[in-house]
């Protein structure tokens, strides 16, 4: 019971109020909040054009918002200075793309992507830097013997496993996932699911994942929430938003998945 | 232990020209520790429906299901992930799983999930798969390639990994051969013994008679059908 109350009475990790983002005049995303408490999934789903990728670029503070609050351990981030914001992107907080090569140094080593993240934070001692990344490989299923290799040389499931040991050596607290599954293989997709199922289960992660497809949700999220047109449609438990939506879209949404 | 009162549900298909079809009125029945509680009512008078509200897959229009202090209508998500992972557990007929993680894995989760260390969940995990009768041979390989029986099994061993205060278990004999049908019974009557409210629906009417103390008709719950 003891963990029950400690799920219950934490503070959110992530606390986001009435965040809105406009091109003009158009809506990328608006006034959109919620909370995530440390060892939450958050999945964001909608198709193309719901403004699911402005919102968690907006997040991960790779645009500025026009209007709202984002409040990360009670801390405004956007009013963070440069260096402080810099520090948690590289620190605390951490960023899977959709496509590995947007996170990771296509022309560096396996082992030097994942030390170069240790060094940004300061880590100086090579040989703990190399152990720690050989860890890292091993535990994102890389075989040791490949960490003077060029991630141009793996395959697209590997290079996305390298990705997300680069971005978890530091530690961090708060991962950010843009569609980390698309573009893979299904059976690669499954791989990967599992692995960062377990890492998120044994690390308390929070994470944030952003992805169009609800199989994946279903299987990582333990929260929904439903974009269309920029704003929040719908928001509950995963398998309670998909096996009993209660918004037209969602509806629409569910019902347009092929059974399989 | 599980205490339902005036539960209402209706579905709104708003694809379908926005049609509203209540499904659920009054619902109101309790599940004290120990005890087990069997949903009867002819097909589609709501008793997967109702086991669904109660574990919070469905959303309930009004009322209230209070379960260990929580009250699942009005419950935040993450009040239901706690409720979930510590007290309330679910056999439900089919398994979803990731593909490509073993057996072993998928019936240790619940426990690794509570923080239990990964040895003890492990030995729990073959322990339960051993009385099921899973061949050993088979629990590094992951279970969505099995058969339609070893599969339920599977999702059994996952169900009863936890020693929940409270269970849901829907058609937990289905598609079992009598040994491993007596081996569930057995695990079932188990649970009861040491004080877990179970709330169940049993198409097999023998297991029926043996496991629950009381029956509930969900027809009278169901509005254009009662009595």
């Amino acid at each position: 019971m003891t963990l029950m109350q400690n799920a219950i009475t934490a503070a959110p990790l992530l606390s986001v109020q009435g965040l809105t983002k406009r091109y003009g005049p158009r809506i990328g995303c608006a006034d959109v909040g919620f909370d995530l408490y440390p060892g939450e999934v958050l999945g964001i789903v909608g198709e193309s054009g719901s403004g699911k990728s402005t919102l968690l670029s907006c997040l991960a503070g790779h645009q500025r918002p026009d209007q709202g609050r984002i409040l990360f351990d009670g801390a405004d981030v956007l009013a963070f200075s440069e260096a402080e914001r810099r520090r948690l992107l590289r620190g605390d907080w951490a960023y899977v793309h959709q496509n590995p090569r947007d996170g990771l140094r296509m022309g560096v080593s396996a082992g030097g992507n994942v030390g170069e993240r240790l060094m940004a934070v300061g880590a100086r001692n090579y040989a703990a830097i190399r152990d720690s990344a050989t860890d890292w490989l091993g535990r994102v299923e890389i075989a040791a013997d490949r960490i003077d290799d060029r991630p141009s040389a793996f395959s697209g499931g590997m290079q996305q496993r390298l990705q997300i040991a680069r971005n978890l050596v530091t530690g961090p607290r708060l991962v950010f996932m843009d569609e980390p599954t698309g573009g893979l293989d299904v059976s690669v997709q499954a791989r990967l699911l599992d692995l960062l199922r377990g890492l998120v289960r044994d690390l308390g992660l929070s994470v944030v994942i952003v992805t169009h497809d609800l199989a994946v949700v279903r299987l990582l999220a333990d929260r929904l929430m439903v974009m269309k047109s920029g704003r929040v449609v719908e928001t509950g438990l995963t398998d309670q938003v998909l096996d009993d939506p209660q918004h037209a879209y969602t509806q629409l949404l569910v019902s347009s998945v092929l059974q399989v | 232990m599980i205490e339902i009162q005036n539960l209402t549900k209706s579905f709104t298909l708003h694809n379908q020209g926005g049609v509203a079809i209540p499904v659920m009125a009054g619902a109101h029945l309790r599940v004290a520790p120990g005890e087990c509680v069997g949903l009867v009512g002819r097909s589609g008078a709501g008793k997967s429906t109702l086991m669904r509200m109660v574990y919070g897959n469905y959303l309930a229009g009004g009322g209230s299901i209070r379960i260990g202090g929580v009250d699942v209508v009005t419950a935040e998500p993450r009040q239901i992930l706690a409720l979930r992972r510590a007290v309330l557990g679910h056999v439900s007929q089919f398994l979803r799983v990731v593909p490509r993680v073993p057996t072993l894995e998928v019936v240790a989760e619940p426990l690794l999930r509570l923080g239990i260390a990964p040895q003890a969940a492990r030995a729990r995990a073959a322990d339960l798969l051993a009385r099921l009768n899973i061949p050993e041979r088979l629990w590094r390989l992951s279970p969505t390639t099995f058969s339609g029986g070893e599969q339920q099994r599977v999702n059994i061993a996952r169900g009863f990994a936890h020693d929940y205060p409270a269970l849901l278990l829907d058609e937990p004999t289905a598609s079992l051969d009598a040994q491993n049908r007596e081996v569930v019974l057995c695990l079932i009557e188990e649970a009861k013994a040491r004080g877990a409210a179970i709330l169940g629906i049993f198409h097999d009417e023998s297991a029926r008679d043996r496991v629950c103390d009381r029956l509930v008709d969900v027809t009278g719950f169901t509005p254009g059908l009662a009595a």
